[in-house]
């Protein structure tokens, strides 16, 4: 098993999802973070106050897959989440020691593979 | 010397005098339909995605200035000054001869802002259809330009003693010219630029329902100065006006929430604010020329075509993001129509009678105004963003509409934490040092 870890534009997330929902990667966690991953600086103003947004807004994604399912997921996040200009993010594989399905108390394997929910 | 007070009273009934009273109350309308244009920031605001709130606000504030001196310089002589039945004229260009001589019973001035105060929210209106991906610039000058060849040229029509005013088209407050107008405009502007980058993909949700709501009820609030405003006297018209603006918006919105939760289950907020606004948009055409009762049907039958032209139109391909063509475009028509059905002398001797007075010619001469309007504003708008659209780009690129309008249009943004923000000072003053700063890029390294 594998976590996989994708730092993302926010204006790529739908097409991201529609992406991973097209390779039938169905579980997922999605949060809002703040990074920099070296694009050209942000330049706002307010009140004649000239502000550089250091930190840009981006989506993180975790995805714990089985090892079959690794390249499929790494495929659909990169083809999905690629403008071609610096900022587009980067996406992490991890190893996983341990999964466990709440609802069943599966482990591993089993956990991260969907179930019908009658199962 | 006994004779000098009945002298004076005779020279005021001969000469147009300026009435304290009517001044008193069209002072306060002014300001009524002024405070709209901010309310419809807030309704157009909250409706948006938040990417895009600022800018959507933006364009209807910056009509507040862009607009509003257009008006004062030009527009407002191209209506309102003697012309021809198409055009007024240019006795009162860049405020040429507008003074505090009376205008009716009030002073010019006033009548001139008041009629400010209209320009500028018809032309806010238009950009619930473009919101989300036109660039802000092309944005002005199309304003600017609508403003003084289609809402100048219609006002003139109906108000300034133009084609359709001589024909006895019947529009209290500016159903054809305010309504119908931005409305059919917002269609075409909706149509010629295209629909946002992903309007049919994904679901483009409201930011901020709460928003909606209070531009909603400032609208209304607004909307008293409006209508009540166009009897331009404080009389017994502005206070028949002012009821049918209460009363109309009322049944519509019990019509509307009775609709939403029979169909869907829910009575929607956004469906609640969208019917206040519809009701007062049918209503105001016939505010001053039917009765109480007939308002409180009038409000109630305007629902129906709004509503489902909304549903209809979110399954198509026209993208007028906030619905200007069903709002104020189906809603005006369905107004001036039923003002031709509704209408009664017993109300408004200076009106006319409607359908139900036995008067069934005057839904003809309403249908003819709209017809008129319908036809002006479509192939005028067309032609102007048409023109426009060679000179410069009408849309944002697709980049730049992903990142959001508030910061590629304003360089800013509508709720920033704040975080990973930088103090940039140009010409560091003597004794001021900047913090230290922790830079991602170098610390890295």
């Amino acid at each position: 098993m594998k976590l996989i870890v994708a730092i993302i534009r926010p204006d790529r997330l739908n097409e991201v999802l529609e992406a991973l929902y097209r390779a039938e990667v169905t579980g997922l966690t999605v949060s809002r973070v703040l990074g920099h991953g070296g694009e050209t600086d942000r330049v706002e103003t307010y009140r004649g106050t000239t502000v550089k947004m250091e930190l840009q807004e981006k989506v993180r994604l975790d995805i714990g897959v089985s090892d079959s399912f690794v390249d499929v997921t790494v495929r659909a996040i990169v083809g999905a989440a690629h403008t071609g200009e610096v900022g587009d993010g980067k996406v992490f594989v991890l190893d996983v020691e341990q999964v466990h399905r709440i609802r069943t108390g599966e482990r591993d394997e089993g956990a991260v593979t969907p179930r019908a929910m009658a199962g | 010397m006994t004779i000098r007070p009945p002298l004076l009273l005779v020279l005021q009934e001969a000469a147009p005098a300026v009435v304290p009273a009517d001044t008193a109350w069209m002072l306060v309308a002014t300001a009524l339909v002024l405070l709209m244009t901010p309310a419809l920031a807030f309704f157009y605001g909250g409706l948006v995605r938040s990417k895009n709130s600022l800018n959507t606000m933006m364009m209807s504030f910056v009509a507040l200035g862009a607009v509003g001196l257009t008006w004062a310089l030009a527009g407002y002589s191209l209506a309102f000054s003697e012309g021809g039945p198409l055009l007024g004229g240019t006795a009162n260009l860049f405020l040429e001869g507008v003074g505090l001589g009376a205008q009716g019973t009030i002073p010019q001035v006033l009548f001139l802002v008041y009629q400010g105060t209209f320009a500028i929210i018809t032309a806010a209106l238009i950009s619930g259809a473009v919101v989300e991906r036109m660039r802000f610039g092309p944005y002005v000058a199309f304003i600017v330009l609508w403003t003084l060849l289609v809402y100048a040229p219609m006002a003139h029509w109906v108000w300034g003693g133009g084609w359709l005013m001589s024909h006895g088209v019947l529009d209290f407050a500016g159903g054809t010219v305010v309504h119908i107008n931005a409305g059919i405009s917002a269609a075409v502007a909706a149509t010629v630029l295209g629909v946002r980058k992903d309007y049919g993909r994904q679901a483009i949700l409201p930011h901020n329902v709460p928003f909606v709501l209070l531009g909603a009820g400032l609208l209304w609030f607004g909307w008293f100065g409006f209508n009540g405003g166009s009897a331009l006297a404080a009389n017994e018209l502005a206070a028949l006006a002012f009821a049918n603006t209460a009363l109309a918006p009322m049944a519509t919105l019990v019509v509307w929430v009775l609709l939403d939760y029979f169909r869907s289950g829910h009575a929607t907020a956004v469906g609640g604010a969208t019917a206040i606004v519809v009701g007062l948009v049918a209503i105001t055409p016939a505010a001053g020329f039917v009765s109480p009762g007939a308002a409180l049907a009038l409000g109630a039958v305007a629902a129906l075509p709004s509503y489902f032209v909304i549903v209809a139109r979110s399954r198509t391909r026209l993208d007028d993001s906030l619905d200007v063509f069903a709002g104020h475009g189906i809603g005006g028509i369905t107004g001036a129509l039923l003002t031709g059905v509704f209408a009664s002398k017993a109300w408004n001797a200076a009106g006319n009678d409607g359908l139900l007075a036995g008067n069934p010619s005057q839904l003809a001469i309403q249908a003819l105004g709209v017809g008129a309007a319908i036809v002006y504003s479509a192939l005028a708008t067309f032609v102007l963003l048409k023109l426009l659209g060679f000179v410069t780009a009408l849309r944002a690129a697709p980049r730049t509409e992903g990142m959001g309008m508030d910061v590629s249009q304003h360089g800013e943004e509508a709720y920033t934490s704040g975080e990973g923000s930088i103090l940039v000072i140009s010409e560091p003053t003597p004794g001021m040092v900047p913090a230290p700063v922790l830079n991602p890029q170098t610390a890295a390294r």
